[in-house]
């Protein structure tokens, strides 16, 4: 019955046009208005890596000011001073693992036409690359002992490589960086890592990847936040054994079960550092999956939630308006539906009849309302020019496409209940005696 | 064929309550043509949509073709409806939108026969009434008989056991109306069962019997 349901729902739809756009349009402005929404909530906690969720964990240890004790789980700090950072990688507790922290510098091209230029970069132990599964189109990472001995050694992005090297494989190349000579050990391909989950960024990754002692041995320019309980001792040495975190903290366990024992190693040497005077806040340590470390940075985005319920609310109040003008339409039509009551039609049968005629509403309301999420995130776009991630939290995923159409056509059967079982209702010969 | 044992029909509003049909006997054999009559407002096409099933009654039993009906839920009414009884409203009830082959192929969908068996019916049932060439026209583009003439095949299409008629000719001149009549007699001719709801005598006259209906109460069985 479905095909003949089909075809007298598109009759009917036909039969009143003005009333089913209505409809449809009323559908889709909901639509259009919560999944715009949706859609940028959805980017922004979108795990680029979700194959690595149960083994990459972000850790975080709490060598807060002791004076400002608290319950509340989120008090510990988000990074790592160096002197713990610096510790943990020393330890062989984690599969892989990589202290990091954002740095700036200059690039001196050999080619006389290219003027030095600003790169953004990242100080990282090797392991990096193999944790983020970052793509090399040429070369690969550095070795572990590059990372102990300070080595002048580089991987560039792929764009870098373009900007320095045009196409050509640059491994075994040197660049000047900061005034000083390294060593093209990789090259990266297209990374589309975002957002980028080290540092919860929304720009793309960095243009160029460096050892972490070279960086910090060098004194490159921090870049990202740095965070001070007690003033930072004088000199580089003294920021260095400071309280002041500045350091991001990743490790790679072999699978999930590892992760209280990692998780016990971590206050094993929180508890170990309390005899040196340090750590002097009850132990409050925790590593986080990716997942989870999304969900926790995103937690006070309270702002994005209040449109989202607002938008929900809209989307409701139109629903609502589809439910009288869906009543409004069935109830119209009580002299057919009494003739197909006579001919042998039942109520069960006029019902799915109703509700097969709202979903084909709700499809078209679901085309419009994909149409007005579009021209939704279009707008954002528009709005959020030249910001990090624009682009990236404003593109319609396939996914939410298709949970788009759906929305539609559940939303419009949904709302097509009360009025299907209404106009299913009437008796024919009551209905017939007037006609 | 029909079996009715007082059965009775009131309707009620919240100050109001009117007695449609009032213990009503009326047994009805296969074959015949029984002519229902009586003044406006007497229950006349009450107890044709009681005898239809499109409605139901308060008290009595009803028993269509071996079936008492006063058991039958909803959908097992639809069903009985659907393959036993064929409707002739007054002013023909046939749905705008549809052509004419869409019409008469209503009953069929609910029998979920397959199209090819649809198709042949339709046109048998089109041809029977003289309208084979008028398939694909709206009823909008027909006349008033034609219409009429629509709705007697869709009445006929499912072969059903017992057709009912209500005014039949009510909406229609005097020359088409005897032609529509002329085509019931045909049908009876040929061994339907038939339930005619007519104020004109003369049509009445034609019947195998009449049987008057006053005040929602059964007068004469003749």
């Amino acid at each position: 019955m479905l095909g003949y349901d089909s075809f007298l729902a598109t009759k009917a739809i036909r039969q009143h046009p003005i009333l089913s756009m209505l409809m449809a349009l009323a559908i889709a402005l909901g639509i259009g208005t919560f999944m715009t929404i949706v859609t940028i909530s959805y980017s922004i906690g979108k795990n680029p890596l979700p194959q690595k969720n149960d083994f990459l964990y972000r850790v975080q240890l709490d060598a807060g000011n002791p004076d400002r004790q608290s319950n509340d789980p989120r008090s510990r700090p988000d990074q790592l001073t160096y002197t713990d950072a610096t510790a943990l990688m020393r330890s062989t507790a984690a599969w892989r693992q990589s202290a990091m922290f954002g740095v700036q510098g200059v690039v001196r091209p050999e080619r006389e036409a290219l003027h030095p230029f600003e790169v953004s970069g990242r100080a990282v132990y090797s392991d990096f690359f193999e944790m983020f599964d970052a793509p090399f189109e040429y070369g690969g990472t550095w070795s572990s002992s590059s990372d102990e001995d300070n080595e002048r050694v580089v991987v560039l992005s792929s764009s870098t490589n373009e900007r320095l090297f045009g196409d050509q494989n640059s491994v075994g190349e040197h660049i000047s960086l900061n005034d000083e000579l390294f060593r093209i050990v990789g090259v990266l391909d297209e990374w589309d890592l975002v957002p980028r989950i080290y540092d919860l960024s929304f720009s793309p990754p960095e243009e160029t990847f460096l050892p972490f002692s070279t960086a910090v041995e060098m004194e490159f320019r921090r870049v990202g936040s740095t965070n001070c309980w007690q003033p930072s001792p004088p000199g580089r040495e003294g920021f260095l054994a400071s309280e002041c975190v500045w350091i991001q903290f990743w490790a790679e366990l072999e699978d999930s079960s590892k992760r209280d024992t990692y998780l016990s190693f971590l206050d094993s040497y929180a508890m170990e550092q309390k005899q040196f005077g340090r750590f002097q806040r009850p132990l409050n340590n925790a590593i986080h999956t990716i997942d989870e470390w999304i969900a926790y940075e995103r937690e006070d985005d309270g702002g994005l939630t209040i449109f989202a319920i607002i938008a929900l609310l809209f989307f409701i109040v139109c629903l609502i308006n589809t439910i009288g003008l869906l009543l409004a339409k069935f109830l119209s039509r009580t002299r057919e539906l009494a003739i197909h009551r006579a001919l042998g039609a039942s109520r069960r049968a006029l019902f799915w009849r109703f509700l097969v005629e709202a979903g084909c509403i709700g499809l078209a309301g679901g085309l419009l309302g994909l149409a007005f999420t579009w021209l939704g995130l279009l707008g954002i776009r528009v709005l959020l020019r030249g910001q990090d991630g624009a682009l990236h939290l404003t593109q319609l995923d396939p996914l939410l496409t298709v949970a788009t159409l759906m929305l539609g056509i559940v939303a419009s059967v949904l709302t097509a209940l009360y009025p299907a079982w209404r106009g299913s209702r009437d008796t024919p010969g009551v209905l017939l005696k007037g006609l | 064929m029909l079996e009715m044992r007082k059965v009775s029909k009131r309707y009620r509003t919240s100050t109001v309550e009117t007695r449609a049909l009032a213990e009503l006997n009326l047994s009805v054999e296969e074959g015949e043509f029984v002519a229902i009559v009586g003044p406006s407002g007497s229950g006349k096409t009450t107890f044709l949509n009681v005898a239809g099933l499109l409605e139901s009654f308060d008290g009595g039993s009803y028993e269509l073709d071996g079936e008492n009906v006063s058991q039958l839920n909803d959908k097992q009414r639809s069903r009985l409806r659907n393959q036993k009884i064929g409707f002739v409203f007054q002013n023909f009830n046939l749905i705008p939108d549809l052509n004419v082959f869409d019409n008469v192929d209503i009953p069929l969908r609910y029998q979920r026969l397959p199209s090819g068996k649809r198709s042949e019916l339709v046109k048998s049932a089109l041809d029977t009434v003289g309208l084979k060439g008028r398939m694909r026209h709206l009823p909008g583009q027909l006349s008033g008989g034609q219409q009429q003439r629509v709705a007697i095949a869709r009445a006929l299409v499912g072969r059903p056991r017992l057709l009912l008629a209500d005014e039949p000719t009510g909406n229609l001149d005097s020359n088409t109306a005897s032609g529509v009549f002329d085509l019931l007699l045909e049908l009876h001719s040929t061994g339907s069962t038939i339930l005619m709801v007519t104020h004109e005598e003369s049509m009445a006259s034609h019947a195998t019997r009449s049987v008057q209906i006053r005040d929602g109460i059964l007068q004469v069985d003749e």
